[in-house]
C-alpha cells in the first residue's frame, strides 16, 4: 500500500474506532429514554447521524410527540445535506453506489476527506468510504451493546444514564461555541427552553430555538 | 403504530432523504451563505435546549436533582479538555453516585 493510501486508512480507523464506540452511549440512552433495542438498532442503521439520533431519543424520552422528535432530529441532519454537496463532486457516483454514498455522508466522513484535501481526489474519496463505512460498522455494533446493556440494567437512573443524555448533547454542542456570539446563542437557547417547558408541549420548546437560530442567521 | 416507532421510522426516511437530496441537487441550491449560516446555528441552538431540557426537566415540569450534578461534572471536563467519552462517563458516574446514596 503506498504511503498516502496507508495515511487515509490510518486517519479513517482511528476516527471510525473513537466515533463508532460513542455508539454505546447512543444505544444505552435509547433504551433508556423508552426505545426497544431493535428501534434503537433500526435508528443507527437509517438515520445514521449522531446528533440526529440523540435529539429524536432526547424529545421522546421528555414526552415529546413522534413529530416534534422527527422535526428536532431533521432539522439538525440538514447539514448532511449541505456535506452532500461539498462531497459530490469529489466522489462522482450515480445509482446504487450513490445511495450507499449518500447513507455515510456525515460529520465524520466529510472531515476526514476534507482532511485529504492536500493528497489529491483520491486520497479524498478513500478517506470518505473508508471513514463512513467504518463508522457506520462501529457505530450499529456499539449501538447493539449498549442497547443490550441498558436493557440489562433496570433503573437507569442508578447507573446515570439520565445524566449521560445531556452530557452527550453537550459533549456535542461545546466544540460549536467557537466564540462570544455562539456562548450567548447556546445559553439563551437553553434558558428559552427551560422558560417554556412547562408552559409549551414537550418537544415543542426545543425546535422553538431552531427558529430562533433561524431568524437570526438570515437577520445578521 | 406507536409513537416510537412512527418517530424511528420518519427521522430515518427523512434523514436519507436530506443527504441523498445534498448529493442529488444542484450546487447553488444549497451553498447560499445565508442557508451556511443558519446550518451553522441551528445545532447550537437546537442542541443546547436540548442540554436544558434533559437536564432539568421530567415531562412537563421543570425539577433539579441528581442530573444537575451530572451536568456539572460534564461542564468541568470539557472546561479541563477532556474526550468525549470520559465527559459522558464522568457525567454518569457522578449522577448515579448521587442518585444511590443521597
Amino acid at each position: 500500500m503506498s504511503k498516502v493510501a496507508s495515511t487515509t486508512l490510518r486517519d479513517s480507523l482511528s476516527v471510525s474506532l473513537t466515533v463508532g464506540a460513542y455508539g454505546v452511549a447512543f444505544g444505552a440512552a435509547a433504551v433508556a429514554n423508552g426505545f426497544t433495542v431493535l428501534q434503537s438498532c433500526l435508528l443507527s442503521l437509517l438515520t445514521f447521524s449522531g446528533a440526529s439520533q440523540f435529539a429524536v431519543i432526547g424529545v421522546l424520552g421528555a414526552g415529546g410527540s413522534a413529530l416534534s422528535g422527527i422535526a428536532t432530529a431533521s432539522l439538525l441532519g440538514v447539514r448532511n445535506a449541505l456535506y452532500g454537496v461539498i462531497m459530490a463532486p469529489h466522489l462522482k457516483v450515480s445509482g446504487l453506489t450513490r445511495v450507499v454514498a449518500a447513507q455515510i455522508t456525515i460529520d465524520e466522513s466529510t472531515a476526514v476527506a476534507l482532511g485529504q484535501e492536500s493528497r489529491g481526489d483520491d486520497a479524498m474519496r478513500k478517506g470518505f468510504w473508508y471513514t463512513g463505512i467504518g463508522v457506520f460498522v462501529f457505530w450499529n455494533l456499539f449501538t447493539l451493546a449498549g442497547a443490550l446493556g441498558a436493557q440489562a440494567m433496570g433503573d437507569v437512573r442508578a447507573f446515570g444514564l439520565d445524566s449521560a443524555v445531556p452530557a452527550a448533547f453537550l459533549g456535542l454542542v461545546w466544540p460549536r461555541l467557537t466564540g462570544k456570539f455562539e456562548r450567548i446563542l447556546a445559553v439563551s437557547c437553553a434558558l428559552f427552553a427551560i422558560a417554556m417547558t412547562p408552559i409549551l408541549p414537550a418537544g415543542l420548546p426545543i425546535i422553538a430555538t431552531a427558529f430562533i437560530a433561524i431568524v437570526i442567521g438570515l437577520k445578521r | 403504530m406507536s409513537t416510537f416507532w412512527i418517530a424511528t421510522i420518519g427521522t430515518s426516511v427523512i434523514a436519507f432523504a436530506l443527504k441523498y437530496s445534498g448529493h442529488s441537487v444542484p450546487e447553488r441550491w444549497l451553498s447560499h451563505p445565508k442557508i451556511q449560516r443558519i446550518n451553522a446555528l441551528i445545532p447550537i441552538a437546537l442542541l443546547s435546549a436540548l442540554v436544558a431540557v434533559q437536564s432539568f426537566s421530567e415531562k412537563s415540569q421543570l425539577m433539579i436533582d441528581q442530573r444537575l450534578v451530572g451536568l456539572s461534572v460534564a461542564i468541568i471536563a470539557l472546561f479541563l479538555k477532556a474526550p468525549f467519552p470520559v465527559v459522558v462517563l464522568s457525567a454518569a458516574v457522578s449522577s448515579a453516585a448521587v442518585y444511590r446514596w443521597l
